[in-house]
């Protein structure tokens, strides 16, 4: 979570994305000069299939307030079928979310490919949009007892 | 500590503008474990690849970081300049503040902001990276090309022409593809076999390669380089080497109404046959489901229904009790040249497509698609090249083409563009005039799309000397009227309904591909697209190459191909396996997965989850050889990278190379604080 200057809520939004689609795509919104909400990180990996789900939980607990995870769409997967694993894992991840007192809506889960550049910047003004919303995630902090 | 190096490039203005690439410079210079922090103009520039190389040797640099463009644009670039510097190239990493940042923002200070933490999380990220090793895999100068149609055969006569062995499987009992079917062909109107056989010959008596035909892929395993193919030879019931293609058999046989495949069931064959008189290898199957003998077996006849054609051969050929066999080949690299199909325009279709009931789904005799056209129009064809009606054997005064017929149908399961419709239509509208003068062909087209050298003149030539009227609109209905057929349409550019006769209608059908294409992918763990054409690497930069490495692409397999294009991708694709081969040993980047075989419990849920199949068992032994446990194991050439075993892994004891828990936490720490 930061602030502005004027004090408005401004959220911090982590995104995990696969290097040879929703990476490839948000380089293409880039050359496109898709103006987009400057509020997410990315962080690139080979492919969905490597997104840890504790990735998603130490975001959270280091403060974000949502989480954005895309790859390549299901048949898409260059390497093949990595995708299908991360979509049954964070299905599952979802359900525990909760458990685990993070709103899943703070979390969005797409896949954006290598030519959808409109696509991501529509992932990432949608996702500030409604964590700006749900406001910040503060759940965590308080655990630890910080302000 | 770390001493790394961070250097901000404005990319002229393409980050300056937005970016305070000096204020990105300085915040980072605070950081512990940044050593040295500049900007500069353009860094991916001769001086300015000499300022981060100045900087590694006087600074003493052990990581670099580039916060400038996409890592996919110059992470190549950088990683050299600094192995050139004697640093290990995997110290460097690149901070994307180009298309993620400054192109897509507005707001310089939350541009700048951005950018920092962009740039604070990869550093945090090298502080973590170790030097890596390319991995060197060895070789065997050996290609598969699996399909033999004109983009199987271009690409193995040049691999075979640039001294290297090629293995050649075609499923057919001929090779030639959908090729040796066409009569004449566009832009050229040549004639489709003079050009053909005798690249078909050269083919099949090239020294360096070993043809197969008749003959499926059924198993590759290993890796690029070290492939290991199982091919299965359907029995022919033919001995190969004995039989010297005197065709003596065929005559013999008495089924000789087996529909043919080659003239598109407008001919007929008989149950021992070869496809066509030109065939490659000249040697004929016997089609056991057409056959009396191996119908009467079927039956449980303990008699020889029919021996006919081996009491026809000399040479004692012919061996009913053959049967499959298996070859097995070590192959270094694969080029997968396995064609298409034409949309159906019968009743039968597979998911997702519907047919065209409103044509009549095929049942009106002289309704008929375009390779049946084709074979019409061929000297060698059924009809001797007279363009005739298959219900009378009339020739047809007035002719209906109808273009877009499956293709940008998105309601009929198809939105692409078959892209070579516009051409053969074109084509056939000139092959009619040439051989009924008197008659006129009309062609119901919704664009005429003729991109490519000579086309577009091809498609005027058609209309303006030859006369084909072209009429743009859709038709809604084909139908029989006595000896007429009926075609109601709409012009779209009049704006008028239209009722038409013709004695013959020619369905321009889609390009799809082969059936049980997705079984091959599978096979060879190459991808493919919705419609089950194979996808390429990259639609622009790696056009033949797939994602999987060393399987490569040629023609009709990748998407709608004529033969030009066909042939470029086929001598692309050749020079992709040269230019692999022409190495003794093959670099890959080190990004693969290591196992500490210390925490492996040996459950083996990254052998589960593995879509390449590089996990392997390795059993760890005391020093007696008593067996201690078995763990997982990465063959490095066979892993890919993606990390999923990692992710998979309970005891988290696999881990990727360059993207590592420890490199990946790091990153996530610095972003959100
Ligand atoms: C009516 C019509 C007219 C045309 N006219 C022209 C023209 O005038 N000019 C022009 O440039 N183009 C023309 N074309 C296009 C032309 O046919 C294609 O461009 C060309 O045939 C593509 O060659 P290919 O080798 O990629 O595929 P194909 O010709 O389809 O060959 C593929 C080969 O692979 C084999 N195969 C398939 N699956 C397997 C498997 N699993 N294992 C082993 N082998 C397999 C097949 O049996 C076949 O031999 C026309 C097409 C049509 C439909």
């Amino acid at each position: 979570m930061a602030e502005t200057s004027n004090g408005a809520f401004e959220p911090k939004v982590t995104a995990f994305v696969c290097n040879w689609c929703t990476y490839t795509g948000a380089d293409l919104a880039g050359t496109s000069r898709l103006q987009m909400s400057p509020n997410v990180r990315i962080i690139r990996l080979p492919c969905t299939g490597r997104i840890d789900p504790l990735f998603i939980v130490k975001a959270f607990e280091r403060g974000a307030d949502g989480v954005i995870v895309s790859g390549c769409h299901p048949a898409d997967c260059h390497y093949t079928s990595g995708n299908y694993h991360a979509r049954r894992r964070f299905a599952l991840f979802l359900e525990l979310a909760g458990f685990m007192g993070i709103d899943p809506k703070r979390i969005t889960f797409s896949w954006v490919s290598a030519s959808e550049g409109g696509k991501w910047r529509d992932v990432v003004n949608d996702t500030v949009t409604r964590v700006r919303e749900l406001g910040p995630f503060t759940a965590y902090r308080e655990l630890a007892g910080k302000p | 500590m770390a001493r790394i190096g961070v250097f901000v490039c404005h990319c002229g203005e393409n980050i300056g503008r937005t970016v305070d690439c000096a204020r990105v410079a300085n915040e980072l210079r605070d950081l512990p474990g940044v050593a040295h922090s500049v900007d500069y103009k353009y860094m991916c520039s001769d001086p300015g690849q000499s300022i981060v190389k100045q900087a590694i040797r006087e600074k003493n640099l052990d990581g670099v970081i580039v916060a400038a463009c996409s890592p996919h644009m110059h992470e190549k670039t950088f990683r050299r300049a600094v192995a050139s510097e004697g640093l290990n190239p995997f110290l460097a990493e690149m901070a994307n503040i180009r298309e993620h940042c400054s192109w897509i923002h507005e707001d310089r200070e939350k541009a700048t902001d951005k950018a920092i933490e962009v740039c604070r999380s990869i550093v945090e990220k090298v502080k973590h990276n170790v030097p890596l090793e390319t991995i060197r895999i060895p070789v065997t100068k050996r290609a598969l090309v699996i399909g033999a149609g004109i983009a199987g055969i271009q690409a193995a006569l040049d691999i075979a022409d640039g001294g290297v062995e090629v293995v050649v499987v075609e499923k057919d009992p001929s090779i030639g593809g959908h090729m040796s079917q066409l009569s004449e062909t566009f832009p050229t109107l040549d004639c489709s076999q003079c050009i053909l056989t005798p690249r078909m010959v050269e083919l099949y008596q090239h020294p360096n390669v070993k043809l197969i035909t008749y003959a499926e892929v059924e198993e590759v395993s290993g890796y690029i380089g070290n492939f290991k193919v199982k091919i299965r030879q359907k029995a022919r019931s033919v001995d190969a080497d004995k039989c010297n293609g005197c065709g003596a058999c065929a005559k013999a046989c008495p089924n000789k109404k087996v529909p043919s495949e080659f003239d598109t069931g407008l001919g007929t064959r008989t149950a021992i046959y070869v496809p066509f008189p030109q065939a490659v290898p000249n040697i004929p199957v016997i089609d056991r489901a057409a056959c009396a003998l191996f119908r009467g077996r079927a039956k449980g006849l303990k008699k020889e229904a029919c021996a006919k054609c081996r009491e026809a051969c000399s040479r004692e050929a012919i061996d009913y009790d053959q049967q499959d066999t298996f070859i097995m080949q070590d192959i270094g690299a694969i080029v997968v040249a396995t064609g298409y199909q034409l949309y159906s325009i019968g009743k039968d279709q597979p998911a997702g497509l519907t047919g065209y009931g409103e044509y009549g789904y095929g049942t009106i005799p002289d309704v008929i698609d375009g390779m049946q056209f084709e074979r019409l129009a061929s000297a060698s064809g059924p009809t001797g090249g007279r363009i005739v009606r298959p219900s009378d054997g009339k020739e047809p005064k007035r002719i209906v083409f109808l273009q877009c017929i499956g293709s940008r149908d998105p309601a009929k399961g198809i939105e692409y563009c078959s892209k070579i419709c516009c051409m053969y239509v074109a084509k056939h509208t000139m092959l009619y005039k040439h051989k009924v003068h008197d008659g006129q062909a009309t062609v119901f087209y919704m664009d005429i799309r003729a991109a490519g050298k000579g086309y577009e003149e091809f498609t005027r030539r058609a209309i303006e000397e030859d006369g084909a009227r072209y009429i743009r609109g859709r038709v809604s209905r084909l139908y029989r009227d006595g000896e007429v057929i009926k075609v109601q349409a709409f012009d779209t550019l009049s704006g008028e309904p239209i009722l038409m006769d013709a004695d013959m209608v020619v369905l321009a059908t889609a390009m799809r591909p082969q059936p049980g294409i997705q079984l091959l992918a599978q096979t060879l763990s190459a991808s493919y697209d919705q419609h089950g054409f194979f996808n390429e690497a990259h639609p622009k930069l790696r056009p033949v190459e797939t994602n999987t490495a060393g399987i490569f692409l040629a023609g009709a397999c990748q998407s709608p191909r004529d033969i030009p294009d066909s042939v470029a991708m086929a001598s692309a694709t050749a020079a992709k396996v040269l230019g692999m081969f022409s190495k003794d040993q093959l670099e890959r980047e080190p990004t693969v997965a290591r196992v500490d075989v210390s925490l492996c419990a040996g459950c083996f849920h990254c052998e589960r989850v593995c879509p390449y199949g590089a996990i392997t068992h390795l059993e760890i032994r005391d020093r007696k050889g008593n067996l201690v446990k078995v763990v997982a194991d990465v063959n490095p050439g066979v892993c890919q990278g993606c990390g999923t075993c990692q992710a998979t892994c309970p005891s988290k004891s696999v881990e990727l190379s360059g993207f590592t828990d420890e490199q990946i936490y790091a990153a996530i720490n610095a972003l959100v604080l």
